[in-house]
């Protein structure tokens, strides 16, 4: 399970490495543009491509972030077992259900 | 300090156990003293009850580390002069994240049963290979391989090891590191045994590359390259399904 665990975290973690620049990059072009948040929503809108990024961008925070925080408790902590796993698959849920929400909401706004 | 003539040396040796204290000599110094030559004056010329562990004393057993002034060390291959300037006291401590058997000798069974633990050894098959194997000097497993193969086993690296000091089921650098050249012995059949053992919460994904082991490794391996070599195999590993 250790080793899933943490290949499931280093590929999200490539993943994050290129979406997070991406992100950023499109966030500074898009406030130095000058763009208001009505020009970035008729951009966004029923946009397939913008959906589809964000969407690959919310399943690999919602893999990587509490793999991240497991470790972080494991060593910190001492939280263990299947409690601590539950608890962190709860947090998984609850990032992909608002980070799921969010983008569908822009897309479709 | 000159090495020669009456110069005295103040040292301070732990006696104890996990609870104890410090206890100061004064040894006269010498020309190239080592740490161990210290350590051995005091047990034989001042207080026969010190204990303390050694055997070759020429840097290949691995028995007589301790931690000299703050730092992991193999004494018997450490000259006073590099570790003390003028005047300064000399501190010897028993390793740390081992538990203390008396002054400065420590156990050390947790240590090799870990190296068992992350499948350490050697495992030739179950049926006889039908030839040898040709190994070439220059193969990029063997030269991984000659890379971490020197370890004595003298628990610097383990004694070094930050993550070891707060996980003490960690397996540590100096079973991981051996577990890496075995990982590289192309005529090794327990592969898959050894990665699964190494890949538990409490193996090379563990490690936090702070890179003490290596730093303080005194036959220079670097058990923290060899850790980062069984987390890519790990990986690679997972990604083939774990055959």
């Amino acid at each position: 399970m250790s080793a899933i665990l943490f290949t499931a975290q280093r590929l999200t973690a490539f993943v994050l490495a290129a979406a997070i620049a991406i992100h950023l990059a499109t966030i500074i072009y898009a406030v130095h543009s000058g763009l208001t948040a009505g020009n970035i929503l008729a951009r966004t809108h029923g946009n397939i491509g913008f959906l589809l990024f964000y969407a690959v961008f919310v399943v690999a925070v919602a893999i990587h972030a509490p793999i991240g925080l497991r470790n972080v408790l494991r060593e910190w902590t001492p939280w263990r077992g299947r409690s601590l796993d539950v608890a962190l698959a709860l947090l998984a849920l609850l990032l992909l259900i608002l980070g799921g929400r969010a983008v569908f909401a822009v897309f479709s706004a | 300090m000159s090495a020669g003539g009456n110069a005295i040396l103040d040292v301070q040796v732990w006696r104890g156990r996990e609870k104890g204290e410090f206890q100061a000599f004064a040894v006269p110094r010498r020309t190239h003293q080592t740490v161990l030559d210290v350590v051995t004056a005091i047990q034989r010329e001042q207080d026969s009850t010190l204990s303390y562990r050694f055997a070759c004393r020429v840097g290949m057993c691995g028995s007589c580390a301790m931690v000299v002034n703050g730092r992991p060390r193999w004494t018997c291959r450490t000259r006073v002069a590099e570790v003390i300037k003028d005047g300064e006291p000399l501190r010897l401590e028993p390793l740390r994240n081992f538990p203390v058997v008396k002054d400065l000798a420590v156990e050390m069974t947790q240590f090799f049963d870990k190296w068992k633990d992350a499948r350490g050894f050697f495992e030739p098959g179950t049926m006889p290979e039908k030839d040898f194997a040709v190994v070439p000097p220059a193969s990029p497993e063997r030269r991984a391989a000659d890379a971490g193969i020197e370890c004595i086993g003298c628990g610097v690296c383990y004694s070094a090891c930050d993550v070891v000091a707060w996980d003490e089921d960690y397996l540590g650098p100096a079973a991981l590191n051996r577990a890496w050249t075995l990982v590289n012995d192309v005529r090794d059949r327990g592969q898959a045994v050894r990665l699964k053992a190494v890949s538990g919460s409490a193996g090379c994904q563990a490690c936090h590359t702070h890179m003490n082991c290596t730093q303080f490794c005194p036959k220079a391996i670097a058990p923290t390259y060899s850790i980062a070599g069984l987390k890519r195999a790990m990986l690679r590993w997972t990604l083939r399904g774990r055959p």
